[in-house]
Parts: structure tokens; C-alpha cells; sequence
């Protein structure tokens, strides 16, 4: 229960002008991107670790519980204040403390939008790759905590990939750091890995050690139109089989094309099923080639067209038709479930086929896009709310698309995390015995259970 | 009951908001501020919450709805187009309603609302300018001696004229036989601040052979009372620009202020049929310009041998009607001109109308980052399309200590047009 003395205590903490109990201030910090609401009793905005440690302390003497929360911009509810207690986010802790051009390193605050930590590295010629969707206001403590993806994990990875040590206040209040500036590392267990996607359950983040690479030279961007999601998925594997690992392999479904058609005027033959956006990166010489063989690799697999960007307001056109996507699907119906399996590369084709038929059996339209080079589908069922019945048949959709997936040996979430969202599948996709051992990790770090409860695990 | 839309009205657009956060990545306050009540999906969080009576109009409620400059940055960029800058209106024409204007708000709907009261106080302050104000170096502006009510001494401001431009110049200016007939809409800036600009715009229309009427009894277009949410006033002006505009023939009627651009061509639609055929017939100055065939004849002039870098500052109110390339059309084609691109050329600078009145410290730093735009061009002058814009470009070069100087692309114009 938090009283008036804890709130001055707060207070004492970060500043009385950095405590928010108002219900309006409350309201603010009471959303995210799930469009689900839950009023937090309190909202703290430290500017420091040590503030942040101070506040686990009081928090967990009291036992108070704490949602951290970076941009809350996340699809699955992470850093939803579920029960109350206090929001803390780290919007003030927003400064790159250094970037190495020596080392390729770089260590930032927590609160850094992804995209300005972009840009600032490659100003000076290094690369950070991880590039969700919401790279433009999502903060990296937020991608670390939720393991963020995007279109060019498929030749770079995720964001645990690039992170190479933390600093993380516990749920009791103390500062550890885990990892380092190296590029090896094997002394004790990898906490840094542990606590990338562990959606802020374990601790809070609170300085993040990056991995730079030297920013490619240039891209070339390619949008290739299929007769059918079966040529679109062959072309993938077909791809990589050539030995080729594309910085981003996107597609879209037919259902999508439709969608953006509508929207946009997007001038699109009708036969197009499927599309692909493929885009290479490297040295300038060494893309055309390597768009030729490409080409040459995909040509046979039921292709329709291929527009190949020379410039990049060219590239960028052909990305707009990408980014069109999620607006044009309102046009479907108002409401949207986004979900984000992952399934291996090869099944992509049989789980559009699975969603379809699911689709069908419920007389709900399901669009598909995503990352096919990862086998990443953004699964998005449309349906709207208002009309009774659908929200139970979305809800049921979404646990057969999640069975269709692990049936093939795929995931349910690829990226966007577990949160409240996704808690209740939880026992389809890990054993009792893994969910056993990882709720022991959560119960001997975090023994009062303050810090983010109720995320990733229906509590008992 | 005003006849502008009310809250209630957006009941649909505000739960278009999905929430995912895409505003925040393109407010200008909150980039300086970081806090959710200042970026517009805490903003329509709050107006659904008025509207579910889950809070009322308290103080911090107030304090979140006053840090908006309108700008429309994050509509513009929303992937479901939600309508902050009308919510945020709405909700400012409630707080009216319920709470009373503000002291700054009543004056604003004072002035405003009495044309000879603006006269006269002008003419007051061009009569006293000496005493009050002090200039600074290199023509960029003057700065109060003292302090003033709403103004902070170390603000920038222009010259206030001691005749008003409308004072000036005759009703009707002809033209030739077989050009259109337009009338000017000069704004409050133009009026009272930048007559040199109004002047500038005859001399444009003038080579084209076009007729211009300048109705005397045209008012303030009525954006600083939309922004201080004063309804009643804004009815007035439209109703009395709405008869100065229609009083004579014409075919067009032209701004050459962004801000009165967007009040008489787009925020009266709501008040009725005429107010929409008003706004139809309304042309930003250079938009009008390219139309009538301007860049061609421009490219005509010899070229000068010196050439001034200028960079351009996309006024909002432009930028989100989609006014982006004629005006950049125009400088490009003057020859005496340079032109170079700025980074940000779209982001707000700062003014927000009476939000910087509300918030200088805040529209300081958003006008800090601008500043710092100008000077990486490398460009001697930024032009832009906006009184207000100026003012407030040109007060954050100063704070900067940048030696670059904000003008109306008009300016340039008259300077490369045969006299």
C-alpha cells in the first residue's frame, strides 16, 4: 500500500517535481501500444542508477511493486502497471555516454532512442543494426529488455547480439554490472544475455555496453512480385541456399498487397500473390552482382516482377510500401490483434497456409507480413470489437495460430516479448520443468516478487 | 454555442489513437521536455479521459493541454492521421468555456477583436519604440529595455511600424486587362511589424500585371484567438474577414503569412458553406506564384555574380497542408540566390503563437535546435513564408550568436524583380 510517507520518500529521492500522483499524471503513464489501461499509483522519473537503486530499496522494504517502462511503445503489455505501484521510467536517462571508435563501442542510458543512437554512431561510420519497427521512440532499454528484432536480424541478428555487458540495479536495490567492453568474456554464468528479454522482471537496466560494426557502404533494395507465397518462401530458401544472407528479406502476403493496393493506389499487377523486399549491403561494386545473382537464383519461383532501386529515393519508395502496411490494414476492420511468430524458414509457406485456414474457419480476415528471411510472420487479425462474437473468435484464432506454429517447431513470439499478452500460452510453448526453473531464477532474485509482476508468467 | 467543433465531435478521431507511440519521435516539446503530458498520445489519452469523465479540468490538465504549439508534426506522421492540434483546440475552447480565458487570452480576444484598439496601440508603440526598445547589431531586431507583461527582456522583436502597411497603400491597385484580380489578406505581422514585406508582395503582383485589393477593414485571421481557445472571437474575425474578403470581385485571395494561410483558408470550414468557398479560393503566396508561371519568368533575369546561400524554414502551417516545394521553387529560381538545404528545414521553430508567449524557456530550446540548423547550412539568410516564423527564427539566432538574419522569401523577390 503506498502512503503519503513513501511518497515523500520518493520524493526525497528523485525530487518532489519528478513524483507524479495526479490522477491526469497517472492516466499518462497507465498505456501502451496494447491499448489495455491500469492506473499505477505513483510515477517516478529518475535521472540516475543510484536514484533507481534508492527507489528498489524503499520499494522493496515496503513491498511496493515497480513497472519499469521505457517509451512504452511495446505490443504485450511489458511494462503495464498491472497492479498498481509504481511506473518507473527512465525518459530522463537519456544521454550516450561514449562512443569508442577504437574499440567499435559504444555505452548509452537506458532512455536513448534507438534510431538518434543510429544515427549518432553513423556519423562517424559504424553501424548499429537492430531496427524495430518503432525504432523512431522505442529506447534501447526497452529493445534490450524485450529482446527487440526487426527486418535486419536476418543477416545481423537481435539485440542480444549486440549488447555486449549492463549495468542493472536488482530487485533489491543493488548495482551489479555484468559483462564488459570485450568483445570475450566467459567468467560465470552470461547474466547479460539472461537479462536481454527478461522484460524487465530481473532488473533494471540501467547503462547498456553496445557491439559497433563499420557502417556497410552502401544497400541496394530490390521488390520482387510472386504468383504465390509458395514462389515468395521458395525464393528464401533458395536465397540462402546460394550462400547469400541478404540484409533483409521481407514479405508481404497477398492479402497485404491487397490492403496497400486499396490504400495507397499502390500499382501492383492482380496477379501478384506474394512479395519480397529483398536489400543487400556492402561495397558499392559488389552489390550489382550480387542483385544479378539474386535475380538469377529467384527467377524460375513464379515471379511476376522485379523493380530494382537505383537511387536511394528509389529504395526509399519501395520501403514506403513496406511501411504502408499496418495504416491500410484499418481499412480491413478497425480492430487489430498484432501477434509475431516465428516459425523456421522453410515452414513459412505451410503456416500461411495454416492461417488461412484458420482465417477461413472462423470468418475473420488475417493479414501476414513480416520477416520471411527469419521466418518472422506478423500475424494480424482484424476484426472489430464492436460486433458481438469476434473478440472470442480472435481470441480463439490467436491460440490456433500459436499451436499451428509450435506444431512446426516454431515459437510465438519472435520479438515482441511474452508480457501480459502472450502469459496465458505460456504452457504451450515451455515445459513445466523450464517454467519451474526459470520462475526459481525470478524467486531468488527478486524474493518479495516486486519488480514487474505478473509479466511472462500467469501468477499462481 | 460556437459553431467550431466541439470536443464531444472528435469522440471518434480520438479513439483512432492506438496508442503505439509513433508522436513521440516528432513532437518538438516533448523532444525537449521528455515527459508524456507533453506529446499527443498522452494528449488524446487525456482528452478520452474528459470525455469518460475519468478527470476534469485540473491544473495539470491545463498546464499538459497549454504545452502544444499546434504545430500538426505528429499528425502528420501518425500512421492513423489522429487530429491532435483539433483535439488540443477543442479542449482549449472547453477550458474557455468552463475555467474563463486567461489574463494573456482576454488580451489577445481584446486586441484582436477591436482593429482601431490594434491601430492604435501600434502606432503608440512605433511612436515609443526608441525608449522601449534597444537595437542590436546588424538589423536583426530589437530588445526591450525593461521588462513587459508576457514579453521576457531578452527577446528579439521587430520594429512595430508607426503606419501600419494597410494605412499605406491604396484599396485597389490595378492591374492589366486579362490578369486575375486578388485580394490580399496582409495579417497582423505584415500589418504591424514587416510592412516591407507587404510592399514586396505588391511589387511581385505588379510584374505579373495582377490587380490587388487590399480590403481596409480585414482583421486579424483569428489563430491566436483559436490557440488561447477564445471561440467567440474567432466567429467574429471570420464574419468580419468573411465580408471585407467578399466585398469586392475577386478571383483568388492571397497570404503571404502561413499562419493566416491556414486560418482563412482552412480553420473557419467549420462555420459554414461561404467560409468554405472562402477557403477554396485561398493561395499561399508562392503556391499562387508558381501558378502563374513565376519560376520561368525568374529564370529569364541574368544571374548575379555574387550569390547569397539562403536556406528555407518550412512554416507549419505550410509544411502540413503539403505547401512544401513552391516556395523552395521560388528561391531557387532567384538570381541572386543560392539556395541550400537545411536539416529539420520541417520542424517547428518554436513560436506556437501564444505558446511562446506561455512557454519561452521551452520554445527557446526548440528554437535553440533550429538555430543550430541554420548555422550547419552555412547559409547567410533563412527565408521563410510566416511573420511569426521570422520573429522567432531570427530571436534564436541571436541567442545563439549566429550572424545569419531571417527574412520573407518576398524580401528576396523584390530585391531580384525589376523596380
Amino acid at each position: 500500500m503506498l502512503t503519503l510517507a513513501i511518497v515523500k520518500k520518493l520524493e526525497t529521492i528523485v525530487g518532489a517535481k519528478n513524483v507524479y500522483t495526479g490522477k491526469s499524471d497517472l492516466i499518462l503513464y497507465s498505456y501502451d501500444a496494447t491499448q489495455q489501461k491500469f492506473l499505477p499509483e505513483v510515477v517516478v522519473r529518475p535521472a540516475s542508477t543510484a536514484e533507481i537503486a534508492r527507489v528498489m530499496q524503499l520499494a522493496n522494504a515496503e513491498m511496493i511493486p515497480v513497472f519499469p517502462r521505457g517509451a512504452g511503445s511495446g505490443f504485450t503489455g511489458g511494462s503495464l502497471p498491472t497492479k498498481g505501484g509504481i511506473v518507473l521510467t527512465t525518459e530522463r536517462m537519456d544521454r550516450i555516454l561514449e562512443i569508442d571508435e577504437e574499440n567499435l563501442i559504444a555505452t548509452v542510458e537506458p532512455g536513448v532512442v534507438t534510431e538518434q543512437f543510429q544515427l549518432a554512431v553513423e556519423k562517424v561510420g559504424l553501424f548499429y543494426p537492430p531496427d524495430p519497427a518503432s525504432l523512431k521512440f522505442s529506447t534501447l532499454g526497452g529493445n534490450v529488455a524485450e529482446c527487440a528484432g526487426g527486418p535486419r536480424c536476418v543477416k545481423y541478428g537481435v539485440t542480444k547480439d549486440y549488447i555486449l555487458g549492463l549495468e542493472v540495479v536488482t530487485p533489491t536495490g543493488d548495482v551489479i554490472t555484468t559483462g564488459g567492453p570485450t568483445m570475450k568474456g566467459v567468467v560465470g554464468y552470461d547474466l547479460t544475455k539472461l537479462m536481454c528479454g527478461s522484460e524487465g522482471t530481473l532488473g533494471i537496466i540501467t547503462k547498456i555496453v553496445i557491439k559497433l560494426l563499420p557502417l556497410p557502404e552502401a544497400k541496394k533494395t530490390m521488390l520482387v512480385l510472386f504468383d504465390s507465397i509458395d514462389g515468395a518462401a521458395q525464393a528464401v530458401s533458395a536465397i540462402i541456399r546460394g550462400k547469400i544472407i541478404p540484409t533483409t528479406l521481407e514479405f508481404m502476403d497477398g492479402r497485404t498487397i491487397d490492403c496497400v493496393r486499396q490504400a495507397t493506389g499502390l500499382q501492383v499487377p492482380e496477379s501478384a500473390r506474394a512479395v519480397l523486399i529483398i536489400e543487400v549491403d556492402g561495397d558499392r561494386e559488389f552489390l550489382d552482382k550480387q542483385a544479378e545473382k539474386i535475380a538469377g537464383i529467384i527467377r524460375p519461383l513464379g515471379v511476376v516482377e522485379t523493380r530494382i532501386a537505383e537511387t536511394p529515393a528509389e529504395s526509399e519508395a519501395l520501403w514506403q510500401i513496406r511501411r504502408s502496411v499496418s495504416a491500410s490494414l484499418r481499412k480491413v476492420n478497425p480492430d487489430k490483434f498484432n501477434e509475431d511468430i516465428c516459425v523456421p524458414r522453410s515452414k513459412v509457406p505451410e503456416m500461411i497456409r495454416k492461417i488461412d485456414a484458420i482465417a477461413e474457419r472462423h470468418g475473420i480476415p488475417i493479414v501476414n507480413f513480416g520477416h520471411a528471411g527469419d521466418g518472422n510472420i506478423h500475424v494480424n487479425i482484424m476484426i472489430d470489437k464492436k460486433v458481438p462474437g469476434e473478440l472470442e473468435k480472435a481470441e480463439q484464432a490467436i491460440e490456433e495460430v500459436f499451436k499451428g506454429a509450435l506444431e512446426l517447431g516454431g515459437t510465438m513470439s519472435g520479438e515482441h516479448g511474452v508480457g501480459i499478452a502472450k502469459a496465458p500460452y505460456i504452457p504451450l510453448e515451455i515445459t513445466p520443468q523450464a517454467a519451474a526453473y526459470m520462475k526459481t531464477i525470478k524467486r531468488a532474485l527478486d524474493p518479495n516478487n516486486i519488480l514487474n509482476p505478473g509479466k511472462i508468467f500467469l501468477e499462481d | 454555442m460556437s459553431k467550431l467543433k466541439q470536443l464531444e465531435a472528435f469522440r471518434e478521431e480520438i479513439e483512432q489513437c492506438v496508442k503505439c507511440g509513433a508522436c513521440r519521435a516528432h513532437c518538438p516539446v516533448f523532444a525537449a521536455e521528455k515527459y508524456e503530458g507533453r506529446v499527443a498520445r498522452g494528449k488524446v489519452a487525456l482528452a478520452q479521459s474528459l470525455l469518460a469523465g475519468e478527470v476534469d479540468l485540473e491544473e495539470k490538465v491545463l498546464e499538459d493541454m497549454s504545452q502544444c504549439l499546434l504545430c500538426g508534426s505528429c499528425k502528420a506522421q501518425c500512421p492513423n492521421k489522429v487530429p491532435t492540434d483539433e483535439i488540443v483546440a477543442a479542449v482549449r475552447r472547453r477550458i474557455a468555456e468552463q475555467k474563463g480565458l486567461s489574463s494573456f487570452g482576454k488580451g489577445i480576444a481584446a486586441v484582436l477583436g477591436r482593429p482601431k484598439l490594434m491601430n492604435a496601440l501600434a502606432k503608440t508603440g512605433g511612436a515609443f519604440s526608441a525608449l522601449l526598445f534597444k537595437k542590436l547589431p546588424k538589423d536583426s531586431g530589437l530588445r526591450l529595455r525593461f521588462p513587459a507583461p508576457y514579453l521576457e527582456a531578452d527577446r528579439t522583436l521587430p520594429p512595430i511600424t508607426a503606419r501600419p502597411f494597410r494605412e499605406r497603400v491604396p484599396e485597389v491597385i490595378p492591374g492589366q486587362a486579362g490578369q486575375p484580380t486578388v485580394a490580399f489578406f496582409t495579417g497582423c505581422g505584415i500589418n504591424y511589424m514587416y510592412p516591407a514585406v507587404g510592399e514586396a508582395f505588391l511589387q511581385a503582383l505588379k510584374f505579373l500585371g495582377v490587380t490587388v485589393v487590399i480590403p481596409k477593414d480585414q482583421a486579424c485571421c483569428g489563430l491566436p484567438a483559436v490557440s488561447a481557445g477564445a471561440a467567440g472571437t474567432v466567429e467574429k474575425l471570420a464574419a468580419q474577414n468573411l465580408a471585407a474578403l467578399t466585398r469586392h470581385k475577386v478571383d483568388y485571395v492571397v497570404t503571404a503569412c502561413a499562419s493566416c494561410n491556414a486560418g482563412i483558408g482552412k480553420v473557419y470550414g467549420d462555420l459554414g458553406e461561404e467560409y468554405r468557398q472562402l477557403g477554396a479560393k485561398t493561395r499561399d503566396i508562392f503556391v499562387f506564384l508558381v501558378e502563374q508561371g513565376l519560376p520561368g519568368k525568374l529564370a529569364a533575369l541574368p544571374k548575379a555574380a555574387r550569390r547569397t546561400r539562403v536556406t528555407y524554414h518550412d512554416p507549419c502551417h505550410l509544411r502540413t497542408q503539403g505547401i512544401t516545394k513552391e516556395p523552395r521553387a521560388i528561391l531557387k529560381a532567384l538570381p541572386q540566390v543560392e539556395f541550400v538545404e537545411m536539416a529539420a528545414a520541417g520542424t517547428c521553430c518554436g513560436l506556437g503563437g501564444t505558446y511562446s508567449v506561455y512557454h519561452y524557456e521551452t520554445s527557446k530550446q526548440i528554437g535553440a535546435k533550429k538555430a543550430a540548423s541554420i548555422a550547419e547550412s552555412g547559409a547567410e539568410l533563412v527565408a521563410t513564408d510566416c511573420p511569426g516564423c521570422i520573429m522567432q527564427l531570427q530571436d534564436s539566432i541571436n541567442h545563439a550568436g549566429g550572424g545569419q538574419r531571417a527574412v520573407h522569401i518576398l524580401e528576396l523577390l523584390a530585391e531580384a524583380l525589376p523596380e
